[in-house]
């Protein structure tokens, strides 16, 4: 910190989040996921059912995942149901297994009704629930992190939402360009090009708010994997955008973006640990608060 | 104190909530400190300059309380003119034998009179206007005069201020209307002074007027828990129960020499026959008759010093065959720790009855001495026997706490697997024994045969019921019903009773000790809340509290006063005094005993019924206290020649050598302490074996200076080791500024703090402090000098093996150019 | 030991008078031997007396050790030296904040938020607030999401290793059921943890806090006894006798729930551009 706060020997005010590696994977899968609901959605109701036909299965296969990422990272993994034993405003965790359980439930059984081949208007109404409940569904995630007491989580709450989005948009289009059919994949592009352009816009937001509560993100875990998702998202972002004849060059970007999008969410989720494991930063954070109250006149 | 004794620290945190000024007096600023208004560090080992510069400046501002020196102390005998003091001897009280080592207190005696003897104190020669050059109250002036507040810098390196800060705030909270207190532990006891120490703290306490009265006093916080007790009915060899001397093999041959030896002409020691007897009667019971003198020849005799350390060098020696150790640690505990792990291990067989597996059990096959390869299990003939023991949870009985209170406890818990109380395994042992002797004509073997030995035993295991042994200790009449109280004891074998001091605890059948009537319920004296010896009186010496004419000193400090119309002692507390003595009474030349007492004898256990400011007799090491160095210390006693304790006990052995002591005491120059902290007991054996306390306090540390820390290259979490010319020992490095540096006689003087309960075994070892210390003993109590010594610190951990001992070797060789 | 007479509905709490604190930790061990928690492991930190280092899954109290280099009066008072017949020798004003080497201690423990982060956050259920208005957890429902750990803004609640669960203080829950004092503060000798009715400790400690700035107590000030602050006030607060970080307690600590609704709005906001970034990947290309 800049200005030297006082601390206990140094130690952690807050304890350390008890997430292991799934969490980031599961922040990663549910985004793309969702956000290729989505695709789907607009592929179909544009008629690039092409499109939507080979997306769905990235949805799918992102909307399996979360689930099993999420039920691994419980210090009790039997207990997983007990997450729908309330129904619980105040906790993003209950509201997100719930739409968890709404999205996984519509992503499976439109892919599930895509491989029967019949009910067509049914399978419609899916892809259209599966849509509408996956943009939510890439975006709460951003909540789970900013409600919590984490600094560099909690002060970011006003842009993490962003972020996510952006990378979700970012990977899904990505995600399009891979899987998409020759003809139809402009849309996917275009998607991943707007969604790298906003993610690396709204990472550059957050810092500025966060100003000096940031650093996590400059040094440590927290940069490494910070920098590469600028970077991959970036040169991605660029090959996508430069040439859309050689095929090499936009599968390199596709993939780019979509590594991107991972570093992504793992720099945000490193940085948490950082700045929780350095008092400073909580001390910091809250003094500046007192001050600016202060200043406001308010009871500090 | 808030380290050692919490609980009982709630009081001082309740007086100071009630205005009451704390200050504490330690090398260390401690968790006490925290609270205190203000802490004062001083050098360990220097307290007698600190209070001798507080007596002399009480005397020099005629700050003393007048009428209660005069009345109740002996300020105004008049001493024989042989008398010499320090200032005219070097150092030394005249009689002083140095071949011997020892004083000869004929010059200390009264004018006219050897206290000695017990004789006619009544009508000696006293100055009462205290300007008599050879009157106690001239002495303390002359002794005391060289203890000014610089000097008490340059001994202490307390700063003047804040000596001076002291010094007033007693001064003006002591007099009519106010009482000071002094509580000390073994901070003040454990030093080759340490009796002379209390004896600095009593002279100050006199002169003020602070004993007897409420919120005076000088309080020695005890040790385990009902070490009180362990005194009052004594582990000590040359006590018997109630402070009775031990009888000695040539001195006390009768019963008759004995109680003559023994009987003041004065106070209630003058019924020291009725007490004797009164114990051998319920020792010996129907065996005990006055034809064979009570069976007085039964007792055993003293012949010299058998102390534990005295014991221990003796093992060395081969002298002691078996040892049974109930409760006690002396590999970790005792001081040269490792001295007593080498004499267990002379021993043919060793029984430990103990909680823990403690280190005194476990020498013979895991000690450092092992490691070091001074000792290989294979030659170690000892057997070693460990009886596992209930705990105090797991038994009845009662505890003797600091203020003489008992205190009763019930059973919480039966004991588990073969662990047995001490109570049951004595008794148990004594009727097997007896059992084995039953046929024994042998005349030595009618001293264990003659004994009642017949206690009710109740459950699985036949416990002896404690209840019974507390009726004994109360004792009875020749009807069998139980004493009132030790007034009633006698010595023509009418009344048996096993501690005179603590008759009446079972008073009217009832078990007194097990009172527990919330303070909420009675008077602020609170004396239904279990029972204090003697007499149940809370506090001692209590006729102090009134003035000569009977009336209390003061509204505020009234406690026990003379009642006109009734004509006897009344007040707050049982009188300690004879209840209808007059205050105005003057014994008849030929009285004896407690009729011997004057309305004014208001200390009815000293020959002449006065507190002693001056100790003609009864003390080793002279009739005042004066501040000597300690055994080893890094400086010169800055106030006289003689540099430490001329009396002190030395133990002159291989296993024991000494640190140089003064100019600089290289090759040790920093002075070493050893104490407690709150979250570890003693040696260890009921805190080194609990997750729950170890866990508070895992390893063993040496809390040092920032500045010793940069000069020696210490670094705080990692090690250090501590050496000495016993030994060396490896500790963490505690860095803390709680441990300041002093200014003392112009030098720096870094100290050293070290917690003693660590040992090897348990599940958190760690090093122990007593293999860095000497055997070396104040000669009054022999008490250990634990709390001052020299060291040297070295950063890194200490050399294993052989090695240990070559540079224990190498840093002495240093001392000698 | 007299039974106490809880009230159901009456908030009960704790106010933990660290001027009074003498460290000896024996609200830790009763603690630990009450409520059977797991031992915190044998680490020698060298941090003061501090050997368990805050509070966790094992350590539901912990007392904290300070000690602080004096700020230096401007000398000490000097008149005790010239007069020493002066009443009052410690007189002579000091400047203000001055103080001797000071050895601070603290009993810290779980503040039972009024809105309490770990509670709100709980997808379970399995945190709950009791008859008594503290907050406990019930193991048998937890499943471990550790959720409640990064709302915390104490730092108090943790995930245990061994079984996975978030374990924190309870209050003694069944002691207060028993009408039983809770553990610690029955172990506790200097009354420096005081149990009893909120408003009553609440009352009691503005007293204290003028007893010891009358006394000349440097820095004395409550912590989490405003119903203003950023968790509506704790029901476990304290008396300290510096700022709050210095004991490693949060200086101005804040329930992240508090913007819970901000934060779904905008992430509805985010879902929205999301959407609108769809639909205008596909506005230029009708159909394929
Ligand atoms: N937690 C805990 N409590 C205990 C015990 C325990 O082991 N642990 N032991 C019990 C027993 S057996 C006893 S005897 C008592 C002892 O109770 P205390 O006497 O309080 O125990 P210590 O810590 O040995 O010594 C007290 C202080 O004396 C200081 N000191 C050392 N040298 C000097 C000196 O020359 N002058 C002065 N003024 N102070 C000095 C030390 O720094 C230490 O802080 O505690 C009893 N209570
Ligand atoms: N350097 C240094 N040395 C010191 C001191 C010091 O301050 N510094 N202090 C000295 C003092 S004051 C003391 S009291 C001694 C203490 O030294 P020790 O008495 O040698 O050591 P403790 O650990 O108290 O030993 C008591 C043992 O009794 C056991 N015990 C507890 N209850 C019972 C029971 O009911 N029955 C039986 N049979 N055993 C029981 C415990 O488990 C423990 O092992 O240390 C002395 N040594
Ligand atoms: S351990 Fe026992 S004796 Fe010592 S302070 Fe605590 S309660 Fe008192
Ligand atoms: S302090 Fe933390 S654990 Fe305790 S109630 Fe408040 S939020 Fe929950
Ligand atoms: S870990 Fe247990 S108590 Fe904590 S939030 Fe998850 S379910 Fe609730
Ligand atoms: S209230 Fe009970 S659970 Fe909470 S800290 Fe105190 S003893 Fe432990
Ligand atoms: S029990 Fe009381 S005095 Fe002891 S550490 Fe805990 S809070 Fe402080
Ligand atoms: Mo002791």
């Amino acid at each position: 910190m800049d200005e030297p706060v006082r601390t206990y020997y140094g130690r952690p005010v807050l304890k350390e989040p008890e997430w292991t590696w799934e969490v980031p994977w599961y922040l990663f899968s549910g985004g793309l996921a969702g956000a290729s609901s989505g695709l789907v959605l607009a592929a179909r109701l544009t008629g690039h059912t092409g499109l939507a036909d080979r997306v769905r299965w990235v949805a799918a296969a992102g909307a399996g995942a979360s689930p099993i990422l999420l039920i691994m990272d419980l210090g009790r993994p039997r207990r997983f149901l007990n997450m729908l034993r309330v129904f619980k405003p105040t906790s993003a965790m209950s509201m997100g297994s719930w739409l968890l359980s709404a999205y996984a439930t519509a992503a499976a059984t439109s892919a599930g009704l895509a491989v029967w081949g019949r009910l067509p208007r049914l399978h419609l109404l899916f892809d259209g629930a599966a849509g509408l409940l996956g943009l939510p569904f890439a975006t709460y995630t951003a909540v789970l992190l900013a409600d919590s007491s984490i600094p560099v989580w909690h002060e970011a709450r006003g842009q993490l939402p962003f972020v996510f989005g952006a990378s979700a948009g970012a990977s899904a289009g990505a995600a399009g360009v891979l899987v998409g059919p020759a003809g139809q994949r402009a849309p996917a592009r275009r998607l991943a090009l707007a969604g790298a352009v906003a993610e690396l816009a709204a990472h550059e937001v957050m810092m500025r708010r966060l100003a000096e509560l940031g650093r996590p993100y400059e040094e440590g875990d927290g940069a490494r994997f910070a920098t590469a998702a600028k970077a991959c998202t970036a040169v991605g972002a660029g090959l996508l955008a430069a040439d859309r004849r050689r095929r090499w060059a936009s599968v390199t970007g596709a993939s780019l973006v979509l590594a991107g999008s991972v570093c992504e969410r793992w720099s945000v989720f490193r940085a948490g640990f950082q700045s929780a494991a350095d008092p400073a930063y909580v001390v910091a954070s809250q003094r500046r608060r007192l001050a600016e109250r202060e200043v406001a006149g308010e009871p500090a | 104190m808030a380290e050692c004794h919490p609980v009982g620290f709630q009081w001082v945190v309740e007086a100071k909530a009630r205005g009451a000024k704390m200050f504490h007096v330690d090398p260390r600023f401690t968790r006490t400190s925290a609270l205190a208004d203000r802490h004062l560090s001083l050098r360990a080992g220097s307290d007698i300059a600190f209070l001798g510069g507080l007596i002399n400046y009480v005397l020099t501002h005629e700050r003393h309380f007048r009428e209660y020196v005069v009345a109740y102390t002996n300020a105004a005998q008049i001493i024989g003119d042989d008398l010499r003091l320090p200032d005219e001897l070097e150092g030394l009280f005249s009689g002083f034998d140095p071949a011997k080592g020892t004083y000869d207190p004929d010059t200390w005696q009264y004018e006219g009179v050897d206290v000695r003897g017990s004789v006619n104190m009544g009508d000696l020669p006293r100055d009462e206007s205290l300007t008599d050059p050879r009157c106690v109250f001239q002495l303390l002036k002359r002794h005391y005069a060289r203890y000014t507040p610089e000097m008490v810098e340059r001994v202490c390196g307390v700063p003047p201020a804040h000596f001076l800060e002291v010094a007033e705030a007693l001064c003006a909270n002591s007099g009519r209307e106010r009482t000071s207190a002094f509580v000390y532990s073994v901070g003040w006891t454990q030093h080759t002074v340490g009796v002379q120490y209390i004896r600095a703290a009593s002279i100050l306490q006199l002169l003020l007027g602070n004993v007897g009265r409420p919120g005076g006093g000088i309080l020695a916080l005890r040790g385990h828990a009902s070490i009180q007790g362990s005194t009052d009915i004594p582990t000590l060899y040359e006590l018997l129960p109630g402070y009775l001397p031990m009888p000695h093999a040539h001195k006390h041959k009768t019963l008759a020499d004995y109680v003559h030896a023994g009987t003041a002409r004065k106070g209630y020691w003058h019924a020291t026959g009725a007490y004797l007897v009164s114990l051998l009667k319920a020792w010996y019971g129907d065996a005990a008759t006055a034809e064979n003198d009570f069976c007085y020849g039964h007792l055993p005799r003293l012949t010299g010093d058998h102390g534990a350390y005295r014991t221990a060098l003796d093992m060395l020696e081969g002298l002691v065959k078996g040892y049974m150790l109930f409760g006690q640690n002396p590999a970790v505990g005792s001081a040269n720790s490792r001295l007593h792990r080498l004499a267990l291990g002379h021993l043919d067989w060793l029984v430990v009855r103990d909680l823990s597996e403690i280190e005194s059990a476990t020498f013979w096959r895991d000690g450092p001495e092992i490691e070091t390869g001074e000792a290989r299990t294979e030659e170690i003939p000892t057997e070693v026997f460990f009886l596992p023991a209930a705990a105090h949870t797991e038994k009845d009985g009662t505890f003797t706490n600091t203020q003489r209170l008992l205190q009763w406890h019930t059973k919480a818990v039966e004991p588990t697997g073969d662990c047995r109380s001490d109570l049951w395994f004595c008794y148990h042992l004594g009727r097997i024994i007896r059992e084995k002797l039953a046929s024994s004509s042998d005349s030595k073997d009618r001293a264990i045969l003659d004994l009642t030995w017949d206690y009710p035993t109740e459950g699985d295991h036949a416990e002896p019921e404690a209840d019974a042994v507390l009726r004994e200790i109360n004792g009875w009449d020749s009807e069998g019903s139980p004493l009132p109280g030790y007034l009633a004891l006698r010595d023509d074998g009418s009344t048996a009773c096993g501690c005179w001091i603590y008759s009446g605890c079972y008073a009217e059948g009832i078990n007194q000790t097990a009172r527990r009537k919330p303070g909420a319920e009675q008077t602020w004296v609170a004396p239904e809340w279990a029972w204090a010896w003697p007499d149940n009186r809370r506090i001692l010496y209590n006729r102090a509290s009134a003035a000569p004419d009977g009336t209390p000193w003061s509204e505020r400090k009234r406690y026990v006063w003379w009642d006109v119309e009734a004509g006897r002692w009344v007040g707050e507390d049982r009188p300690d005094f004879v209840p209808d003595r007059p205050p105005d009474h003057q014994p008849s030349a030929d009285a004896r005993g407690a009729d011997a007492l004057a309305g004014t004898d208001a200390f009815i256990m000293q020959a002449d019924g006065k507190g002693w400011l001056y100790v003609p007799d009864g003390l080793a090491d002279g009739p005042l206290p004066t501040h000597y160095e300690a055994h080893e210390s890094p400086v010169d006693n800055p106030l006289y020649r003689q540099q430490s304790n001329p009396a002190r006990e030395e133990h002159p052995h291989p296993l024991n050598p000494s640190n140089p002591s003064g100019g600089g005491g290289e090759p040790y120059p920093f002075v070493m302490t050893t104490y407690r902290i709150a979250e570890h007991h003693t040696a260890g054996g009921m805190s080194r074996w609990q997750e729950r306390l170890s866990e508070l306090a895992p390893e063993m540390f040496v809390e040092v200076h920032p500045d010793l820390a940069l000069a020696r290259g210490l670094e705080a979490g990692g090690w250090a080791t501590i050496v000495t010319s016993r030994s060396a020992i490896e500790a963490r490095v505690l860095v803390t500024e709680r441990l300041a540096p002093l200014a003392v006689d112009g030098r720096t003087i870094h100290q050293v703090g070290l917690p003693y309960h660590w040992g090897y075994g348990g599940i958190a070892p760690g090093e122990s402090a007593n293999d860095l210390f000497p055997i070396v003993l104040d000669p009054n109590v022999h008490i250990q000098e634990v709390k001052a010594a020299t060291c040297d610190v070295l950063a890194g951990r200490r050399p294993r093996g052989q090695a240990l001992r070559d540079l224990v070797e190498t840093h002495r060789r240093r001392s000698q150019p | 030991m007299k039974d106490l007479d809880l009230q159901a509905g009456t908030r009960y709490g704790f106010f933990t008078d660290t001027s009074v604190c003498i460290g000896c930790k024996a609200c830790e061990v009763a603690c630990k031997e009450w409520n059977q928690v797991p031992g915190s492991g044998f680490e020698f930190t060298a941090t003061s007396y501090d050997n368990t280092v805050s509070l966790g899954a094992n350590t539901w109290r912990h007392v904290a050790f300070i000690e602080q280099p004096a700020i230096e009066q401007p000398a000490i008072q000097q008149p005790a030296i010239q007069q020493p017949a002066c009443e009052e020798p410690a007189c002579g004003e000091s400047v203000p904040g001055a103080h001797d080497f000071r050895f601070l201690m603290s009993s810290d423990v779980c503040k039972h938020c009024t809105s309490a982060a770990c509670l709100e956050v709980c997808p379970t259920g399995a945190i709950f607030t009791t008859e008594f208005q503290t907050i406990v957890v019930q193991d048998d429902i937890c499943n471990g999401c550790g959720y409640c750990v990064t709302a915390c803004p104490f730092g108090v609640i943790e995930r245990r290793e061994t079984d996975g669960g978030a374990w924190k203080c309870t209050l003694c829950y069944d002691r207060m059921r028993g009408n039983k004092m809770p553990a610690c503060a029955q172990a506790c000798p200097t009354d420096s943890i005081q149990f009893g009715p909120l408003d009553e400790l609440r009352a009691r400690a503005e007293r204290r806090v003028e007893e010891l700035d009358s006394s000349g107590v440097v820095g004395a000030r409550l912590y989490g006894h405003d119903e203003d602050d950023g968790v509506a006030g704790f029901g476990a607060f304290f008396l300290l006798l510096d700022e709050p970080e210095v004991y490693g307690l949060p200086p101005d600590p804040v329930t992240p729930t508090r913007h819970l609704w901000s934060m779904w709005r905008t992430a509805a906001a985010a879902a929205g551009g999301l959407a609108v970034a769809l639909a205008g990947a596909f506005v230029r290309s009708g159909r394929g």
